[in-house]
C-alpha cells in the first residue's frame, strides 16, 4: 500500500476517534464539574463547593429510594448468581444447543421496555402486588443471562481432564465440583456478581413498571430530572458513576486477570 | 421460559379488549392492531424508525472508524483503548442522558460557549428536537457497534488487506472488495445491537425530545401509565418484537451464508 495513503488514512481514523472518545467523556466531565459548582447551574461557575453532597445526605427522599436500590441489588445478587452459575454449567455441560443458546439471548437483545411489559402483565396475571419483590423478580430474570454468559466464557478455558484426575484420585461428583470446578470459575462468578449488581443497580426501565408505588433510586432520579433541573441530580449522578466505574474496573481486572493466567498455563 | 412466558403474554393481550374500566377484557379481537394503522401511530413508528436507522447509520461510520484505529494499534494499548469506550456504558442512562440536557439546553453549555466566542446570537435549538434524541440514542449505543466491529477487523489481521495491495487494488477498492465483506458479520451485529434498542428506547426521547418528539417506546409507556389500555401498548410492543425478530434472522441468515461461502472457498 502506498505509505502516503496510509498515513492520510491514519489521520482520518485518528481524528475520528479523538472526536469519538472526546463525546463519550465529555458528558461525564460536564457532570463531574458541576456536581462541585456552588451555584448549582450550568449557567455559569460560582467557585468550588461541596454543598450539593450535604444537600443529597439530607434528601430523605432519595436516601430512603438509595436503601430500597441497595437491598434490591444485593438480593438479586444473590439469586442470579446462584442461578446464573447453574445455568452456565449446566449449558455447557450438558444440552449443547444453539437453538437454546440464541434463545436464551432474546432478553438482552429485545428493547427492556418490550421485557418490562411482558414481565408486568405477568406478575398482574398471577395477582402478584407490585413492589420491590417484583422488581427483584424481575431483575433476576436478565441479571441471570449476564452472568451464565460470564461463567461460562471461564468454563469455556477449563480443562477437564483435571477434573477426571480428582475422580481417579477417589473424589466423589461433589467433592470434584466443590475443591476443584468452583475454585477455578470463581474469579468468573465475582465478576459475574459485580455486573450483575452494577446492572440491577443502575435499572430503570424494567424496574419502573413492575414496582408499583416502591421507588428504587433511578426511579427518584428520573421524576427528578424530568420535573425540572435539581443540582442535586449532579451530585447524585458523580456518586453512581464513582459505585459503577469502581464495580467494572474491578469485574474486568478479575476477569482479565484469570483468563491471562489461564491462558500462561495453558502455553 | 422466563423469557417466553412474559413474550408470550404481551402477545396474547394484543389480542384482549380494554375493559371500560382500564383492566383487560379477556375476548379475541384484532381491534388493537386495526388502530395501529391510526395516522398518528403511524407517524410515531414511522419517525421511530427514521431515527433508529439515523443513529445506526452514524453509529456504524463512527463506530467503523474508531473500531479499526483500535485493532490497528500495537497490540498493548488495544485493551485500555477498548475499556475507554465500554466505561461510559456501564453507568445510568437516566444519568447520560441527563448529561446532555446540560449540554444541549438553550442555557446549556454548547450555546453559552458558541455565544461567548460570537458565533450565534440567540442560541441554536440543540434541545427537544429529533438531533437532540439522535445524540442521546448516539451516546447510548455507541459502544455496541464498536465492540462487534472492533472483533471482525481485529480477527481480520492485515494479510488480506495486504494481498489486496499486492494484487493492485487501490486502498478505497481494497477496503470495499475485501476489508468491508469479510467483516460483514461484526457490521451486521453491530447495527442490531444498535437499532433494536433504540427504536424502542423511551427514555432518551422523553427526557430530550421535550415531549414533543414521541417514539414508539414513548406510545407503549403512556399505554401502560397514563392511558392504561394494556391490550394496545402490547399490540404496539408486538410491533417493536417483530422487527426485533425479522432483524435478527436476517444477520442469522447473512451469517451462514458466508458460512457456506467459506466453506465452499475451503
Amino acid at each position: 500500500m502506498p505509505r502516503k495513503v496510509g498515513r492520510t488514512r491514519d489521520r482520518v481514523l485518528g481524528a475520528s476517534s479523538v472526536v469519538v472518545y472526546g463525546f463519550l467523556y465529555l458528558p461525564i466531565l460536564v457532570i463531574v464539574g458541576l456536581s462541585f459548582n456552588r451555584v448549582g447551574q450550568p449557567t455559569r461557575w460560582g467557585g468550588f463547593s461541596t454543598q450539593w453532597y450535604g444537600e443529597l445526605l439530607r434528601d430523605t427522599q432519595l436516601i430512603d429510594a438509595f436503601k430500597n436500590t441497595l437491598v434490591v441489588a444485593l438480593v438479586v445478587t444473590a439469586i442470579s448468581t446462584v442461578l446464573g452459575t447453574l445455568l452456565a454449567i449446566g449449558l455447557e455441560r450438558t444440552v449443547r444447543s444453539k437453538v437454546l443458546d440464541s434463545a436464551l439471548f432474546l432478553p438482552a437483545v429485545v428493547p427492556d421496555i418490550v421485557l418490562a411489559i411482558g414481565l408486568l402483565s405477568f406478575f398482574t396475571l398471577v395477582g402478584a402486588t407490585l413492589g420491590l419483590r417484583t422488581i427483584i423478580a424481575a431483575h433476576v430474570v436478565f441479571d441471570m443471562i449476564f452472568v451464565s454468559a460470564i461463567v461460562r466464557t471461564r468454563l469455556g478455558h477449563f480443562d477437564r481432564s483435571i477434573e477426571e484426575a480428582a475422580q481417579d484420585l477417589g473424589a466423589t461428583r461433589l467433592a470434584t465440583y466443590l475443591r476443584v470446578t468452583f475454585p477455578v470459575i470463581l474469579p468468573g462468578i465475582v465478576a459475574g456478581a459485580l455486573v450483575a449488581f452494577t446492572i440491577s443497580f443502575d435499572e430503570f426501565i424494567i424496574a419502573y413498571f413492575t414496582s408499583g408505588i416502591a421507588a428504587t433510586f433511578p426511579i427518584r432520579v428520573y421524576s427528578r430530572i424530568r420535573f425540572g433541573q435539581t443540582p442535586v441530580i449532579n451530585a447524585v449522578a458523580t456518586v453512581l458513576l464513582v459505585v459503577s466505574f469502581t464495580m467494572i474496573l474491578i469485574a474486568a481486572r478479575l476477569n482479565g486477570r484469570a483468563a491471562r493466567r489461564a491462558l500462561e498455563r495453558a502455553v | 421460559m422466563l423469557f417466553v412466558v412474559p413474550a408470550g403474554l404481551v402477545l396474547a393481550y394484543s389480542f384482549f379488549r380494554r375493559s371500560a374500566i382500564g383492566g383487560i377484557d379477556y375476548s379475541f379481537t384484532f381491534d388493537n392492531y386495526v388502530r395501529a394503522v391510526d395516522p398518528f401511530v403511524l407517524k410515531v413508528m414511522l419517525f421511530s424508525l427514521r431515527t433508529a436507522l439515523l443513529t445506526t447509520g452514524i453509529a456504524l461510520l463512527f463506530g467503523y472508524a474508531v473500531a479499526y484505529f483500535i485493532a490497528t494499534r500495537p497490540e498493548r494499548y488495544r485493551l485500555p483503548l477498548l475499556v475507554l469506550i465500554v466505561l461510559p456504558f456501564w453507568t445510568n442512562l437516566l444519568i447520560r442522558t441527563y448529561a446532555w440536557i446540560l449540554l444541549l439546553g438553550n442555557e446549556g453549555l454548547i450555546n453559552r460557549s458558541l455565544r461567548g466566542v460570537g458565533l450565534v446570537d440567540g442560541s441554536l435549538p440543540l434541545l427537544n428536537n429529533e438531533f437532540a434524541i439522535v445524540v442521546g440514542l448516539l451516546y447510548a449505543y455507541l459502544p455496541l457497534m464498536i465492540l462487534p466491529l472492533y472483533a471482525s477487523i481485529e480477527r481480520l489481521g492485515r494479510p488480506p488487506r495486504e494481498a489486496a495491495a499486492d494484487l493492485g487494488a487501490g486502498p478505497v477498492a481494497g477496503f470495499f472488495r475485501v476489508t468491508f465483506p469479510l467483516t460483514l458479520p461484526g457490521i451486521m451485529a453491530g447495527c442490531v445491537f444498535v437499532f433494536v434498542p433504540s427504536l424502542g428506547n423511551f427514555i432518551v426521547p422523553d427526557l430530550l425530545g421535550g415531549g414533543l418528539q414521541i417514539m414508539v417506546g414513548n406510545l407503549i409507556q403512556s399505554q401502560f401509565f397514563t392511558a392504561r389500555d394494556w391490550p394496545f401498548g402490547a399490540a404496539l410492543a408486538m410491533f417493536v418484537i417483530t422487527i426485533t425478530l425479522v432483524l435478527l434472522l436476517v444477520q442469522a441468515w447473512i451469517l451462514n451464508r458466508e458460512k457456506r461461502y467459506t466453506a465452499r472457498a475451503a
